[in-house]
């Protein structure tokens, strides 16, 4: 737990925590759903950063768990009336049991055989799904006004999905600096440089993988058990979307692979963005043109992303930037 | 005795890579195993530490039955070798390196612990003023003598070093040497793999000849290199015999 | 389930899973032969349906007649493409080339939404039809299945018996030991590209004939090719011809079969990520 004592840790919690709460301060509908989105894909990106970025190990298909995590706890909320809390914890845990009961085949797999497998993972499901009708088969399940009574009504639920957002972003953000410093964050770092070799080290290289793994998923369970709760409306397309899993790899890159800061600073850089090209008039037709191009000039010349630039350049920043 | 290996064969298809091979390490002792290319030395390495499970035979270490077991947990019992071809794990500095040994090596140390021993480890090796630099910008020397401090840091009973000496230069050699010979004054027991003679019969206590996967001889360096058979093994490949005759000149 | 029905969807599987095998064998050549898993494998092939649509417009060429044009137009932009977006990054991790290839796929998408909308195109091919019994079979997709048996014909001949084809093959088996050999790697590694888009280029065309499409078409065949690769084993594009087959087979029985056809996709994902886990070299992998 020395990490906590991190001068990074202070960073974090402050950068995180105020601009989290400035939607709460301002009481802005407009900068709450801003905010919102960004601290979404804050937890997806280091999520997979933790998988991803520490072990070596492309998720490719993560969504997957955002989805699981999403259904499992509509279903909860709409036809069992379980609090949304419990619904979304709920809905957590079984993201991280799927994890672990197909971390242990898959995480067998290496490089872009696992890349594939989690893609394959993620379509099973959302077939699985489309035709499962006690989820709503094609069409999905969605709330009627009332199921936000209980919350005081949409209004208010709003704002609740809102600061259960924000508490699951800090906690993922905390929960990748406490493993990025633990002993087991090392083991997970030698294992991604060289697996046969850490295990000559003494490290348990199948066990350390599926423990991270369903780490992992939690979060993006979490995650899309709050956002459809905030929706209302949950289908297969946009609970198992591959392209939002494959930008929140753009994220980890642009911000930096295997760093805590990476995928905040990714999520929110590429987030600013996607809504300028998106909202710019001479940009807007072709915003998935120049997000493909920028991507294309990082992967090719910033290869640690912003954050590993910056702690490359300026080793007196490394203790404020992990 | 530290090591027993009883009768060991490991196949690779129709490749009789270890033929029935049996050998002892003693506490304490440094055993020199020596033998042309592709006699079966690092298939050795990697059916004592778990790399490869034998087909049949048994390995001992300290008594228990280890044969089979995962490298992690070889590892873990006081195991540690180093690699010929080195594998740095190279995004990592070279004190993250060394504190990987250490954290999960034999005593299982905590990350503080583990930073500290990591420390005197690379003090001993040589690579006191490397510590921050990343691994895969070490040059061959530096990150041979890091396979050795990773291995070290790891507080292992036995160590297994395959051609720790290959690509130094005479100077680092001797440094080499004098390092190996400190290890085992600290009471650990050594089993070499060498292709440089003089430093094999100048270290050993015992050399172990293998040949085609199978033991041709073994004994003090004086009596292996007049062994018939291993002057014979060696003459098939003319410089290594050239080497050895220079060993024991 | 009728003797009648049933052959009639068998042979309509069995012609477009030819096609299938066409559009897989392009990116499973690329695996192969440099471990790069092309991401932006649909919309190249989406490029090919545009490409051929385009050769008719303005030039008024027959779709048959553009379609060498069309191999020729995918060999320089996949060795372009290799020199912009792959060759500097071939060394690095699995997902560095991912992203990279991911990222023309934007390109491609960005740039052909805003030329060719997302409003369905087709070509106007009529080639009449064959009745055999309840079979019928549209001259088009008789064509497009003669062509990808010539097509792969082709490739094996390159591959087996061409000097160029041989450094291909060297390459592919063990980069730094036909380096010592003096293949220049890099021309080598940029030509199979450039095969592997203008293999998937040509399928896209050839699909052109058969389906309306938009630039968006061509991620349902990335994704069906991706389970076709794995079925036929990563990296042998003959494989993959019999996986194109195979899934072809299936996706046509399974029309008239009593299990509803949404349930497809689920046996097909499950079955790709069961091979992967059992046998990675695939049903057909030869090694």
């Amino acid at each position: 737990m020395s990490a906590l004592r991190a001068p990074f840790f202070w960073v974090l919690l402050v950068v995180v925590g105020g601009v989290g709460l400035l939607p709460i301060l301002t009481g802005s509908d407009g900068t709450r759903e801003d905010v919102f989105l960004v601290l979404m894909l804050v937890i997806l990106a280091s999520s997979i950063n933790i998988i991803m970025g520490y072990t070596g190990y492309v998720s490719f298909g993560h969504i997957v768990f955002f989805g699981l995590g999403g259904y499992v706890a509509f279903y909860l909320m709409l036809n069992h009336q379980v609090h949304f809390v419990a619904a979304a914890l709920v809905g957590g845990i079984v993201s991280s049991l799927i994890a672990f009961l197909l971390g242990i085949p898959v995480l067998r797999l290496r490089g872009a055989y696992f890349a594939l497998a989690t893609i394959g993972i993620n379509e099973v499901v959302r077939s699985f799904v489309t035709n499962f009708d006690p989820f709503g088969g094609a069409t999905g399940m969605f709330f009627n006004y009332q199921v936000y009574d209980s919350y005081g009504g949409a209004k208010n639920a709003l704002w609740f999905a809102y600061d259960a957002i924000l508490i699951v972003a800090l906690l993922c953000t905390i929960t990748s600096l406490l493993i990025k410093k633990s002993k087991f964050g090392l083991g997970l770092l030698a294992i991604r440089e060289d697996q046969d070799a850490s295990q000559v080290l003494g490290i348990d290289p199948s066990r350390s993988k599926v423990v991270v793994y369903t780490i992992s998923a939690f979060f993006p369970g979490l995650a899309g058990a709050i956002f459809f709760f905030k929706n209302g409306i949950i289908e297969p397309g946009p609970a198992f979307d591959l392209l939002r899993s494959i930008e929140a790899l753009v994220m980890v890159m642009l911000g930096g692979y295997g760093t805590v800061a990476g995928p905040i600073v990714g999520a929110a850089v590429y987030e600013q963005l996607r809504a300028f090209l998106i909202t710019n008039p001479t940009f807007s037709s072709l915003h998935l043109f120049v997000a493909g191009f920028l991507l294309l000039l990082i992967v090719l010349f910033v290869t640690n992303g912003l954050v590993g630039w910056l702690r490359q350049r300026t080793p007196q920043l490394r203790r404020y930037l992990e | 005795m530290i090591l027993q290996v009883q009768n060991v064969s490991k196949r690779f298809g129709g490749l009789v890579a270890l033929d029935s091979v049996s050998l002892e390490v003693q506490e304490g002792e440094i055993l020199g195993v020596i033998g042309p290319n592709g006699a079966g030395k690092t298939t050795l390495f990697n059916v004592i530490n778990g790399v490869y499970a034998p087909q049949e035979g048994l390995i001992l270490f300290r008594g228990e039955n280890i044969t089979g077991l995962p490298p992690f947990k070889v590892a873990r019992r006081g195991i540690a070798r180093t690699h010929q071809i080195v594998r740095p794990l190279g995004e990592l500095s070279v004190k993250e390196n060394v504190t990987v040994g250490a954290c999960f090596g034999r005593e299982n140390l905590s990350l503080k612990a583990a930073a500290r021993v990591a420390d005197e480890v690379l003090a001993f090796v040589g690579l006191a003023a490397k510590t921050d630099l990343l691994a895969g910008k070490l040059n061959v020397a530096e990150k041979k003598r890091l396979e050795l401090a990773r291995a070290l840091a790891m507080r292992p009973a036995l160590l297994l070093l395959d051609e720790v000496l290959a690509g130094l230069n005479p100077n680092e050699v001797s440094e080499m040497i004098s390092s190996i010979r400190r290890i085992r004054d600290q009471g650990v027991s050594i089993i070499m793999i060498e292709h440089l003679m003089h430093a094999v019969m100048k270290l050993s206590d015992r050399v172990f000849v293998l040949d085609h996967g199978a033991q041709i001889a073994e004994g003090t360096p004086e009596v292996v290199s007049s062994h018939p058979k291993v002057v014979e093994a060696y003459l098939g490949d003319p410089q290594a015999a050239l080497r050895l005759l220079e060993g024991s000149a | 389930m009728n003797i009648d029905a049933l052959s009639a969807s068998a042979v309509d599987g069995l012609m477009i899973g030819f096609i299938y095998g066409l559009a897989a064998m392009g990116l499973t050549l690329i695996f192969g032969v440099m471990r790069v898993i092309n991401l932006a494998h649909g919309p190249v092939i989406a490029v090919g349906m545009f490409a051929v649509l385009l050769l008719g417009q303005n030039l008024g060429l027959n779709p048959y007649i553009a379609l060498p044009i069309v191999l020729l137009l995918g060999l320089a932009s996949g060795i372009a493409m290799y020199f912009i977006a792959v060759h500097r990054v071939i060394n690095a991790p699995e997902l560095t080339t991912l992203l990279a290839t991911f990222s023309v796929n934007l390109m491609i998408v960005g740039i052909g939404t805003v030329l060719f909308t997302t409003s369905p195109r087709a070509l106007s091919v009529d080639l009449g039809s064959v009745q055999a019994g309840a079979v019928t079979v549209l001259g088009t997709k008789a064509v497009a299945v003669l062509i990808a048996i010539v097509a792969t014909a082709g490739l094996y001949y390159f591959l087996y018996r061409t000097r160029a084809g041989k450094s291909i093959r060297a390459v592919a088996n063990n980069r730094s030991a036909a380096e010592l050999m003096g293949i220049d790697s890099t021309w080598v590694l940029a030509l199979s590209f450039g095969i592997g888009i203008a293999l998937a280029m040509g399928s896209g065309s050839l699909l052109a004939t058969m389906f309306s499409f938009t630039i968006l078409s061509g991620t349902v065949y990335e994704v069906k090719s991706f389970i076709i690769v794995v079925l036929g084993g990563l990296g042998n594009p003959f494989g993959a011809l019999l996986g194109g087959i195979v899934i072809g087979l299936l996706e046509g029985i399974a029309t008239i079969s009593p299990l509803p056809v949404g349930w497809v996709p689920v046996i097909e994902f499950g079955v790709f990520v069961l091979i992967l886990l059992v046998r990675p070299t695939g049903l057909f992998g030869a090694r």
